[in-house]
């Protein structure tokens, strides 16, 4: 059986085939939705976010040029999306219900460090890292983007990628020390 | 003192590879030298460990993050439909002499000293068309309802792609890109995107995907990409 590659759906979707929009829907979907929800923290307002990216994909196929991956396209449309819809929000506001929402509030850190589970740690400093170091780190090993993909998403150069994701590294790292998990590095 | 330099840098450099080496994501030239570089460097090693604890764990925590509902996609659905973009594109019908028109107008006037050659393409483009649509008829079926999945549409037999033209592109260029890769325009426009025959057979994998590439080159070509079997 031969699946229908991205590309020739998008080509379809040039088109104005609705059917072929629901497939690339149905692909992609979950991911994208994860990616947004990471950003903005609340899972109504990113499954708005999540039609709002489609229905863009929808406007703007025709204009799609193959240079770079279809799902990497729509991760751009998605965090272009998902960071204006964080500008209209106060900062204090957004970093607080960003964390709540994806914590689970069952392990708080120091349950965490009494239990000596890294894995429920690591799990936490991942959510307690800047925006910026949450979206590489979520590219980077949840997406499976490479460092020229990331930078396309991003919109910065391969090497600031690079470096982003080794800062972001280490902050997880000073986060794990934080609450006495010891790993060697950094 | 250059030696150690450039050997803190290439290993700085390893360093910033750890994780796209464990997700998968390097080439495979940049692979190796990870790897390399892992079996000799203990401190890296331990680094490397850490970065797929690190990865395993956002993996799980993503996973943890679920799936958005059923309203979503309907969402979308609803918003597609109630969009000007659709309507449009619902309401562009297969109009060669418009299309042609349009793009005779854009031209500078040099440009115009081509309108003898691109009335020509017309005429040939429009006698392929109705040949085509008569062949169609005869066997049952039009390709012309849209570029979707119609089950009502007979197989294709040969190689095909979905293509549309850069904006500036003459009427002169679609002819010569036509001739040079020895293509036929067989469906469209459905919004931009025309269906072209490449070859009348099937094409092996890599023969089409290195053909496709060329396309995607030419500056004639906004986009191009194989029409999957249907």
């Amino acid at each position: 059986m031969q699946t229908t590659t991205d590309e020739a759906l998008i080509g379809r979707i040039a088109g104005g085939d609705k059917l072929a929009m629901q497939v690339l829907f149905a692909r992609h979907h979950v991911r994208v939705y994860r990616f947004v929800l990471r950003l903005v923290g609340e899972p109504s307002r990113a499954e708005d976010l999540i039609s709002e990216v489609f229905l863009d994909v929808w406007r703007q196929a025709d204009r799609f040029e193959a240079r770079s991956q279809v799902s990497t396209w729509l991760l751009a449309i998605a965090r272009y999306k998902a960071l204006s819809a964080l500008r209209k929000r106060p900062d204090e506001e957004l970093d607080d219900e960003t964390a709540q929402a994806i914590e689970d509030p069952g392990d708080d850190p120091e349950v965490a460090m009494q239990k000596k589970d890294t894995s429920v740690v690591l799990r936490q400093a991942l959510t307690k890292l800047s925006a910026e170091h949450r979206e590489i780190i979520d590219l980077v090993y949840y997406h499976e983007k490479s460092v020229e993909e990331v930078s396309k998403i991003v919109g910065v150069p391969e090497n600031t990628v690079k470096t982003r994701m080794f800062y972001a590294r280490k902050r997880l790292g000073d986060l794990l020390k934080a609450a006495g998990v010891e790993r060697g590095w950094p | 003192m250059n030696m150690i330099k450039n050997k803190a840098s290439e290993r700085e450099e390893i360093e910033a590879l750890l994780p796209w080496h464990a997700a998968g994501t390097l080439s495979r030239r940049d692979a190796q030298k990870v790897e390399q570089a892992l079996a000799r460097d203990a401190e890296l090693s331990t680094q490397y460990e850490t970065v797929r604890q690190d990865l395993v764990e956002t993996i799980g925590l993503n996973e943890s993050l679920g799936a958005p509902s059923a309203r979503a996609m309907q969402k979308l659905m609803a918003d597609i439909e109630a969009d000007a973009s659709t309507a449009r594109r619902v309401k562009t019908s297969f109009n060669l002499g418009e299309w042609l028109s349009d793009k005779l107008s854009s031209f500078s006037p040099r440009t115009l000293a081509w309108s003898a050659t691109a009335a020509a393409l017309a005429i040939v483009l429009q006698a392929g068309l109705l040949a085509g649509m008569f062949v169609n008829e005869k066997q049952g079926g039009s390709l012309f309802d849209t570029a979707s999945v119609s089950k009502s549409e007979p197989a294709m037999v040969g190689t095909y792609a979905l293509i549309s033209f850069a904006p500036q592109a003459s009427a002169a260029d679609i002819t010569r890109l036509m001739q040079t890769y020895n293509m036929k325009i067989v469906e469209g426009p459905s919004g931009e995107m025309f269906t072209v025959k490449l070859a009348l057979t099937g094409m092996p994998k890599e023969d089409l995907a290195r053909l496709i590439k060329q396309l995607q080159d030419e500056k004639t070509v906004r986009f191009v990409g194989q029409k999957s079997a249907e």
